[in-house]
């Protein structure tokens, strides 16, 4: 016995031996940590001077990366649970109808009128979830019907109510409401204006807001997205709820076998991600005022590229809620930063497509060495 | 030696059987896959489960790990009369099936496959985490005991081979309270050395005193490992037979159902 564990303790002369720099850059985020840097790098080169870096610049594209994150966390928790949705788009469309629709066609309080729709969204993310599991049919279809079918009830409802497709009057309704501040509302605004006193940001020197700082606090939208990818990177990695995540995605029937309820925890996850869809247009209404029918268009491809710059695995079991938000960040400073630059704004999707491929290879290649697969 | 290597070749028949099944059968419609097939698992003893394809193990291993109820038989569990309802009665009565596919995340680390669906919590701010220090240690304990060499216990499944991943399947299954281990060809698709490895852990589990039932359908791993041997053939039981008690080419025979092989044996000059 002491002889079979004194070979065990023995280094196998197989295992090569790693650094431990290597050791660090081999994870799922390393792709969407390259291209951040990349990306950066390149606009601080060619476009310091447009703006983008001002503290009015940071903050819009932080807001636009916040949209991205908002929707790539749910999709990113959903795709490493081994499923899609491509129905999140139009559950923004949706969900940002019903709250126009409630608050101020119906006239109900606008907390009630957002405490519904989030019932009812993560409702139809279950009936989602429920539709796959129970007919064993691939998510893509399932959520392609749902795709049309929530798009065509947002075009649908104010149509027939309003005879428009835009509902506007939210931002009226919305004041002083409790919980329209939680998704519309700014944090440390104090602080921010400390910051213009001292001269630490811009203030305005003519106009009706003379004196006050051009930045005026942090949006909830880029407070939502932070706590979205804290809690999630925290339930992936930290919890055994995160192990039955990565188990349901990697292999459905060796998770079964081991007692992992699979089911529950794909169902969760589609709720998990109409909630997400719901928090980015609970935040857009209270922005700009309005729903319209065609928010949220093809959303559910960009949450998609954001996830997988970040190093996810299309085929599930594998990736990084880091890594999906900084492909969001990526794909949000891309979008803002050429739009800064100058540049022609179609040539967005050139670049687009252009990280997206090299992320993807990228992160082909980590995930081989990670697990050995040749 | 340990303590617990009284069960080594010990005599089985001392103790009483951890498992029991009598004259069990089953049919799926009008087909008989078992026509009374009696099998008994003691602790600490292998009990090897012959047969050629068709023979019926895998419907009878089946039948043991709660995935089909028997159309007639009785099974007793530690002595008592069972019934089980699906595989997960059976797994927490303590019957463990280690599959040769379908028990690994290859994506997944080591440490999180091996506490799939048994994850330890350690409680931070009245939420539970999910214990990776503790997960991590144990990992790397288990592994060395069962002589596999990990890099870390963060190493991906897949970087595993084939004979280490059964190991890997093997150790889990015992860890968490397995008092049968059922292990299902876990030797078909290894090469020499790695076939080696997993009869040497399946020995080391038999020491601990766990029933280990292993159906294989060839002789010598069989022989290698076992302490008895049961040979099912067209359904049917055609005996247990306790090591020592029979002989290389009769098992073979037996599998066969008898005399074809006779004629082959002779051409090939006894390697099959």
């Amino acid at each position: 016995m002491s002889n079979a564990q004194n070979a065990a303790e023995k280094v196998d002369e197989r295992i090569k031996e790693r650094s431990r720099f290597r050791e660090a850059m081999i994870r799922p985020e390393l792709g969407g940590i390259v291209g951040t840097i990349i990306v950066f790098t390149m606009f601080a080169l060619f476009a310091f001077d447009s703006g983008m870096f001002s503290s009015k610049g940071v903050l819009n594209w932080s807001q636009v990366s916040a949209q991205f994150m908002i929707i790539a966390v749910g999709a990113c928790l959903l795709m490493i649970a081994g499923e899609f949705d491509l129905s999140v788009g139009s559950m923004i469309g949706f969900a940002g109808m019903l709250i126009a629709i409630f608050s101020v066609t119906l006239g109900w309080p606008v907390w009630m009128a957002i405490v519904v729709t989030f019932v009812i969204c993560t409702a139809l993310g279950a009936v989602n979830g429920y539709i796959v599991i129970r007919t064993g049919l691939p998510s893509f279809i399932v959520t392609l019907a749902f795709l049309f079918i929530l798009r065509g009830f947002t075009i649908y409802f104010p149509q027939t109510i309003e005879r428009k497709t835009i509902i506007g009057g939210v931002k009226d309704v919305a004041e002083g409401d409790w919980l329209a501040a939680v998704f519309g509302g700014k944090i440390l605004t104090g602080l921010f204006s400390w910051f213009g006193e001292i001269g630490l940001i811009e203030t305005f020197a003519r106009g009706s807001r003379e004196g006050q700082p051009v930045v005026d606090g942090i949006p909830m939208l880029v407070v939502w997205a932070i706590a979205l990818i804290i809690f999630g990177h925290i339930l992936l990695t930290k919890t055994k709820f995160g192990n039955w995540i990565f188990a349901s995605g990697g292999d459905a029937e060796a998770a079964r076998n081991s007692g992992v309820p699979v089911n529950r925890v794909k169902i969760l996850m589609f709720m998990f991600t109409a909630f997400c869809a719901t928090v980015f247009a609970a935040c857009q209404v209270m922005e700009f005022g309005s729903a319209g029918a065609d928010r949220g268009l093809l959303k559910e491809f960009e949450a998609i590229i954001a996830v997988v710059i970040g190093g996810a695995l299309l085929t599930g079991g594998y990736g990084s809620v880091i890594g999906a938000a900084l492909g969001a960040l990526i794909f949000g400073v891309v979008q803002q930063g050429l739009f800064f630059a100058g540049v022609e704004s179609s040539l967005f999707r050139v670049f687009l497509g252009l990280i997206l491929l090299a992320a993807v290879i990228l992160n082909t290649y980590i995930r081989r060495m990670i697990t050995g697969e040749r | 030696m340990t303590e617990d290597s009284k069960f080594h070749h010990g005599d089985p028949v001392a103790n009483k059987p951890i498992i029991e099944m009598k004259n069990i059968e089953k049919h799926f419609g009008s087909v008989i896959a078992l026509a009374g097939v009696s099998v008994d698992v003691y602790p600490g003893e292998c009990h090897c489960l012959l047969g050629d394809n068709g023979a019926g193990k895998s419907t009878f291993i089946k039948t043991m790990s709660g995935v089909h109820k028997p159309t007639a038989g009785e099974i007793y569990f530690e002595g008592q009369p069972m019934s089980f309802e699906d595989p997960r009665d059976a797994i927490s009565a303590g019957i463990a099936t280690v599959h040769q596919h379908l028990a690994m995340i290859p994506l997944m680390s080591v440490s999180r496959n091996f506490f799939m669906g048994n994850e330890p919590v350690k409680k931070f701010a009245g939420i539970s985490f999910f214990d990776h220090d503790h997960a991590n240690q144990v990992t790397m304990e288990e592994m060395r005991k069962m002589g596999i060499n990990l890099r870390g216990p963060d190493q991906a499944v897949g970087t595993l081979s084939g004979g280490e991943r059964q190991t890997v399947a093997i150790a889990r299954a015992v860890h968490f309270g397995a008092k049968v281990l059922i292990l299902d060809e876990p030797t078909s698709a290894l090469g020499v050395r790695q076939t080696a490895n997993v009869l040497a852990t399946i020995d080391k589990v038999r020491k601990q005193g766990i029933g280990v039932v292993f159906i294989t359908h060839n002789v010598r791993h069989a022989m290698a490992v076992g302490d008895r041997f049961t040979v099912l053939n067209r359904g049917k039981t055609l005996g247990t037979a306790k090591r020592g008690e029979i002989e290389h080419e009769e098992l073979q025979d037996l599998m066969a159902g008898g005399q074809e092989l006779v004629q082959l044996e002779g051409s090939l000059g006894g390697t099959v």
